[in-house]
């Protein structure tokens, strides 16, 4: 009984630890909240996100190899997402090398191996880094580390492009918007400490994450920056696509972010397809069974 | 009483297990470590995986090439790894996860230096992220 008991209670010891294994990771030359332990922030400047920006609990608080953040492709019930048939067939015709539908590395269709486009809002729900937010008098422009990317969000006071079939969109008047791996972007501030972006006009060949989930060229994405403190910022993305899914859902969930000094230099990160090629060539397909 | 306690336990145990393996791309042995020492032919930093390619010489004196991979270069810096970790000719100590196929593939662990030194993928968790995981 008493080597029972031993067992449990190393047992429970051991899960915490085995889930930290997979938390934390630093970034050269970037700070995290841990670096500040019982030190308090000051408050937070009024308008203004601007900054480079890390993950405040760890640089692999942006790797969501399994799927979006708050509702990773585990199998799970509660991480199941509200698709509509066409949206389940699109899920199911995606073959995604990790997740609940994973498949090996040379049978994938996942665009980016070969180096496609990401696309937004993917590039913050997969392998995220570090971010540099700018702004200026009718821009926020975010700089992204993998591929080096970047993104315009408009802040001049325009409208979304319409399209007339789509609702989530405006619904007088113009064509459909121009498809965009990277759609198109308005913000504004709702308050002094909190700015919100939507975005529509998106590609449909980009997935929303690495676990296959689908987009179709429905989508809108509301992006929510919250100004905690000082140093401290929060991001929420909600996934509204009325093709593919019946309610709107949220991707990302008050994701905390912390205000890294100005010279901290952002890593490069390309997809490089003649790598990308040699890779295939040397492992993944003959890991596969496949012909190298 | 004995009976509820091992089942919690066992819970609790395939709950730690399964926090680990679900990140696990699908062509691994998950769980299963090789020991393999050898002579390093090439190291190649690239996305989306870097790959040390090494001979190992059996007992029978067979030779066979060896091919593991590691995360992308932005996910292996923060734990020390760079371009030069390893040279042509260097005599290396891998620890990795095999491919479940058979086949002389794997996704390291650790390795081991010609200093003594070791080297750590880090946390199992990374995607191979950059263009694949």
């Amino acid at each position: 009984m008493r080597a029972l008991i031993t067992t449990f209670a190393v047992v429970m010891l051991l899960a915490p630890v085995t889930r930290g294994q997979q938390g934390f990771r630093r970034t050269p030359g970037a700070v995290y909240d841990v670096d500040f332990a019982g030190k308090k922030s000051g408050p937070a400047p009024r308008r203004d996100i601007s900054g480079i920006w890390e993950f405040a609990k760890g640089g692999a608080e942006g790797i969501q190899a399994d799927g979006v953040k708050a509702m990773p492709s585990d199998g799970k019930p509660e991480h199941e997402l509200p698709f509509t048939p066409d949206g389940r067939k699109a899920f199911m015709n995606n073959k995604p090398t990790y997740g609940f539908t994973q498949v090996p590395s040379a049978l994938t269709n996942d665009p980016m191996p070969g180096c496609d486009p990401q696309g937004f809002p993917r590039i913050v729900l997969h392998n995220a880094h570090h971010e540099q937010i700018l702004q200026t008098a009718t821009q926020v422009v975010i700089l992204y580390q993998f591929n080096k990317k970047w993104r315009t969000i408009w802040t001049d006071g325009r409208k979304l492009p319409s399209n007339p079939e789509v609702p989530a969109w405006d619904t007088k008047g113009s064509p459909p918007p121009e498809a965009r791996f990277w759609g198109y972007s308005v913000g504004r501030w709702v308050d002094d400490y909190t700015f919100v972006a939507d975005s529509n006009g998106f590609d449909d060949r980009t997935w929303l994450d690495n676990a296959g989930r689908p987009h179709s060229d429905a989508l809108h994405v509301i992006e929510t920056y919250h100004r905690v403190d000082a140093d401290h910022l929060e991001k929420t993305i909600t996934i509204d696509d009325p093709k593919y899914y019946t309610r709107p859902w949220v991707a990302l969930d008050k994701l905390p972010y912390r205000l890294q000094s100005p010279s901290l230099e952002i890593p490069e990160q390309e997809c490089v397809p003649s790598e990308t090629a040699k890779y295939n060539q040397l492992f993944a397909n003959p890991a596969a069974g496949a012909k190298p | 009483m004995r009976k509820m306690l091992v089942a919690v336990a066992s819970g609790v145990v395939l709950l730690s297990i399964s926090l680990t393996a679900h990140h696990a791309n699908a062509v691994f042995d998950l769980g299963k470590r090789l020991t393999l020492t050898g002579t390093v032919t090439e190291w190649f930093w690239a996305n989306p995986h870097c790959l040390l390619r090494f001979d190992v010489k059996s007992e029978n004196g067979e030779m066979k090439h060896w091919v593991a991979e590691t995360q992308a270069p932005p996910n292996m810096t923060p734990f020390g790894w760079t371009k030069q970790s390893f040279a042509v000719g260097d005599q290396v100590t891998v620890i990795l996860e095999p491919v479940k196929n058979g086949q002389p593939l794997g996704r390291i662990l650790q390795v081991q230096l010609p200093d003594g030194k070791t080297l750590v993928a880090g946390a199992p968790a990374i995607p191979a992220g950059d263009a694949r995981p």
